[in-house]
């Protein structure tokens, strides 16, 4: 029964939900529209009877389980209190005696700075089993719409408002919950955050299933180290979302070409889905609904909120609180990685508390900031927290470059920490000493192979004229035999050729003998 | 009988409802006062027939709908308050005359 707005309306209004209620007219659904036309004439006390001999055949007729009285108030409001009640009485036993179950709306006075507005008709809420208070209101100029069960007959209920969102995809109502999700899948499965030194940091990278917090004053490489995050994610296969509240999909791309973070060949391949928003649009319930929307939807094993703070813009700080709490408990439920980044500054986190309170829920939190010494500013890193994982206690220097990102070891000295130029002098010094030491080490050898060298051919030298005196003194003993034959030999020579001897038969003639 | 003067009601009740019983006798009253028989009424229990109810577009009991003379008009209620109902089936002048 419409008694406010025209059934045409409410299923042209319904239509933009994606509800189809047309489809539905003839068998299952009824309408009666029963606006009270504005030339109606009231002339003394009327009464619900007629209606209630309308609906009882419609009911009969159509067997209907479910009822719906839109905007009651419009037509009790013609009666005087006393009678509001009596026929509000006359409805409720009808409903009863019917069995059927009915849905009554009817307007509140919202006073302002009042969360519980004040009912036209005060007897509703008594009169019925369960009511429902739906508010919307609007904080710091953002609209917020909330709900609240405010009685339930026989049954335990969360008292709390919940937000709810009017979207695309219907009416949504956060689920408040005051205990974590029992659903949750605990894993001791490893993801890589995108840099490899971190890994080791953390013991071997992120868990699987588990919210990390990047903080850092700007310009600290949040958003760098989300899209490292990003692109390991990819290289394994797996579909990501990146939601920016910073930048547009294509400077993010950009940006993170110049650290050799290629997320284009995936956004392309339909893995990565990068969507931009803009914080101060929507408060942070529906920013909420929206990214997870878009994480079923692209279904997405790794998120990117950066910053995670633009949540936390609009809207009052206690529904940005609790939406982010939804927001780490949804993704631990579902298996989602998140990394989110949140703007802050200073060199000490904890001191300071973290955005919104957020570094209190998530698992792992690394916070970057800004070293100023000797004219340098340089990007430093810390494990500030780390769930369940052995992690690094060292402060590492973040060193961006053409050709990715790295983690520098940072020279403390004296309780001093230095990084940048100064690291590398200390590097170079360090490194030039160690040649030095090189450089003399070889020369060194390179003498003595010399001294050797030396020995060697002087050794081969001492060899070769011991041969040569060998072997003059051998010669020298063979010359002197020679001398003495030759003589003798001689002498009978000449004798012989002289004639004065014959030559003896078949051999010579001993020298020296008679002839 | 719809004759040009006389005045055509459909009044619309629930069975013995004090509403719709009162709204009868205060139409009777009516008529007998300021119409001397230039009348007809027709009396549409919507407990018997309440498809009539949806056809006339009356969901309230009881409903007085004037038909003729034009315009018609369309009065809520059980008809106590006597100076609306006249003003609203435009006799309030008539009265006035006599």
């Amino acid at each position: 029964m419409a008694f406010e707005e025209n059934s045409k309306r409410i299923m042209a209004n319904a239509s933009t939900f994606g509800w189809d209620l047309q489809k539905l007219v003839p068998g299952k659904l009824f309408f009666l529209d029963a606006q009270p036309s504005p030339d109606l004439i009231q002339a003394g006390d009327f009464d619900l009877n007629g209606m209630l001999a309308v609906l009882d055949a419609k009911v009969r007729a159509m067997g209907a389980r479910r009822i719906v009285f839109d905007s009651l108030d419009m037509l009790l409001n013609l009666l005087d209190t006393a009678t509001q009640q009596r026929e509000a009485n006359r409805l409720n036993e009808w409903i009863m005696k019917k069995e059927i179950t009915a849905i009554l709306t009817g307007k509140v006075e919202q006073e302002a700075g009042n969360n519980t507005g004040q009912y036209q008709n005060t007897f509703m809420p008594f009169m019925t089993d369960a009511v429902v208070e739906l508010n919307h209101r609007i904080v710091d100029g953002v609209s917020q719409r909330v709900l609240r069960l405010k009685k339930f007959r026989g049954s335990s209920f969360s008292e709390n408002e919940s937000p709810y969102v009017i979207g695309s995809r219907g009416f949504e109502v956060a689920e408040v919950s005051s205990f974590m999700a029992n659903a949750v899948k605990v894993t001791k499965e490893r993801v890589s955050s995108g840099v490899e030194r971190l890994d080791t940091m953390l013991g071997g990278g992120y868990y699987r299933g588990a919210s990390i917090l990047i903080t850092g004053a700007p310009g600290t490489a949040k958003s760098t180290l989300s899209g490292a995050f990003t692109q390991a994610a990819c290289a394994r296969g797996e579909r990501a979302l990146f939601v920016s509240f910073d930048s547009a999909p294509a400077e993010i791309i950009r940006n993170l070409e110049s650290v050799n973070i290629r997320l284009k060949r995936y956004e392309r391949s339909g893995q990565l889905r990068l969507v931009a928003a803009r914080a101060g649009s929507f408060n942070s319930e529906i920013h909420y609904l929206r990214i997870k929307n878009l994480a079923q939807e692209h279904q997405a094993r790794c998120l990117v909120v950066d910053p995670i703070s633009a949540l936390g813009k609009q809207g009052n700080e206690l529904t940005s609180q609790n939406v982010l709490e939804r927001l780490l408990d949804w993704t631990k439920a579902v298996g989602i990685t998140l990394v989110c980044t949140s703007l802050l500054g200073g060199n000490a986190p904890e001191a300071e508390g973290s955005a919104m309170q957020i570094s209190t829920n998530v698992d792992t939190w690394i916070h970057l900031n800004y070293l100023v010494r000797a004219g340098e500013r340089n990007r430093a890193l810390t494990i500030v927290k780390s769930r369940g994982t052995g992690h690094s206690n060292q402060v590492r220097e973040l060193v961006l470059k053409d050709s990715g990102i790295s983690l520098t070891d940072v020279y403390t000295v004296g309780g001093e920490v230095f990084m940048g130029t100064m690291r590398w002098e200390k590097e170079e010094a360090a490194l030039s000493d160690k040649k030095i030491q090189e450089a003399l080490a070889v020369r060194k050898l390179t003498s003595l192979k010399l001294a050797e060298a030396e020995l060697e051919v002087r050794a081969k030298a001492v060899q070769v004229e011991l041969e040569a005196t060998r072997q003059e003194k051998a010669f020298l003993a063979v010359s002197d035999r020679q001398t003495v034959t030759d003589s003798a030999d001689r002498v009978s020579q000449v004798r012989l050729l002289r004639g004065a001897d014959r030559f003896p038969k078949g051999r010579q003639r001993r020298p020296g003998s008679k002839p | 009988m719809k004759t040009n003067g006389n005045f055509i009601f459909k009044l619309y009740v629930t069975g013995e409802a004090p509403n719709s019983i009162r709204a009868i006798g205060n139409l009777n009253d009516l008529c007998r006062d300021h119409l001397a028989g230039h009348h007809e009424i027709e009396i549409v229990d919507l407990l018997r027939d309440p498809q009539k109810a949806l056809e006339d577009e009356v969901l309230l009991t009881p409903t007085l709908v004037k038909l003729s003379p034009k315009p018609v008009r369309k009065i809520i209620g059980n008809l106590n308050d006597m100076a609306a109902v006249l003003k609203a089936i435009g006799l309030e002048a008539f009265r006035n005359e006599k």
